[in-house]
């Protein structure tokens, strides 16, 4: 087996959901540390911290209160040091034109959120996978679109 | 009283490698000096345990001989689909041609150590070059599934979406306007 394992960063202002994430990342077959955040403030003054490891896969919450997963894309992509981490925006609705914003805006991923356990695993499982052979096999991250 | 010694270093070094490949009880065939080839498949901990204990008679294994393979494998399949080779045979036959393995224990090998399947990791390579040929050569999905081999344009559409969950047309049309704005 490979001992290769994944930086996940979660940032979600919803302590099940947070649980939620947390419970299927430790099911996954790549290995992960994951980091959680409460809201966008934490998480930008994590990631603007300079010591700080970046993750190589960010999870956002659309909805979180003071500053949304919008508002922390728009910064980490006007931000040098931030702009490589592969972004997955995640939201329970929302419309055509809203989702194609998102990827516009510059996330890689953008996951409707599901309400079942199982099918949680398998979302996350194929977005870790997915972004895994970016990240090893040198492909070109600016194409990294998956819609789920 | 002194001694002089000599010492036949090749015999030193198979014959210290032979004792710790026994005590470690792999069943294995020396293919070369300095390279062994074992016969089962070793766990990891094994693995680690033997590499530990033959560092300490300064035997170092060079890199992980599987993440080479792993490595030829993916190089094999960028060329092929990048270079468009034209190739005769089925992929898995021209693998197996290149590699000079057998099939099976590539497909293997690939699966357990990449989290994807060679089948799998070919669509993906051949996406990624569908999405550059689509937004920097300005080709249509017609050309690009004629260039690719595709039997017909609506299977690498569909095998587009599979993969990515967008359409090639909103692909294009979300590069286009991330070109835009920077």
């Amino acid at each position: 087996m490979n001992s290769d394992y994944i930086n996940i960063a979660l940032a979600d202002d919803d302590e099940d959901d947070r649980l939620f994430f947390t419970e299927a990342f430790e099911e996954l077959k790549i290995k992960s540390k994951v980091l959680l955040f409460k809201d966008g403030i934490e998480l930008m003054e994590y990631l603007n911290d300079s010591n700080n490891t970046l993750p190589n896969l960010l999870f956002l919450d659309l909805n979180m209160p003071k500053k949304s997963g919008l508002e922390c894309l728009k910064d980490i992509k006007s931000a040098k040091r931030l702009r490589g981490m592969a972004i997955a925006i995640y939201s329970t609705s929302a419309s055509e034109e809203d989702i194609e914003n998102t990827f516009v805006k510059g996330a890689n991923v953008y996951i409707k959120k599901p309400n079942d356990f199982e099918k949680l695993k398998k979302v996350l499982s194929e977005v870790v996978t997915t972004n895994w052979q970016y990240h090893t096999s040198g492909l070109n991250k600016d194409n990294f679109l998956l819609r789920l | 009283m002194k001694l002089l010694l000599k010492f036949d270093f090749t015999k030193v070094c198979n014959t210290v490698l032979k004792q710790k490949l026994e005590a470690h009880q792999f069943n294995y065939q020396q293919t070369a000096f300095g390279e062994i080839e074992l016969m089962d498949k070793v766990s990891e901990e094994r693995l680690k345990l033997f590499h530990e204990d033959i560092n300490s008679f300064g035997i170092e294994v060079v890199e992980d001989p599987k993440k080479i393979v792993i490595q030829k494998i993916k190089d094999v399949i960028v060329d092929m689909v990048f270079n468009e080779k034209d190739i005769n045979v089925k992929t898995s036959v021209y693998l197996s041609e290149q590699l000079e393995e057998n099939y099976n224990y590539l497909s293997n090998l690939f699966s357990e150590m990449t989290y994807t399947s060679i089948e799998n990791f070919i669509i993906l390579q051949k996406i990624e070059y569908t999405k550059i040929l689509l937004t920097n050569e300005d080709l249509s999905l017609t050309e690009i599934a004629f260039k690719l081999n595709y039997s017909s344009v609506a299977h690498l559409s569909k095998q587009f979406k599979n993969t990515t969950g967008i359409t090639p047309s909103a692909f294009q049309r979300i590069i286009a306007k991330r070109k835009q704005i920077n």
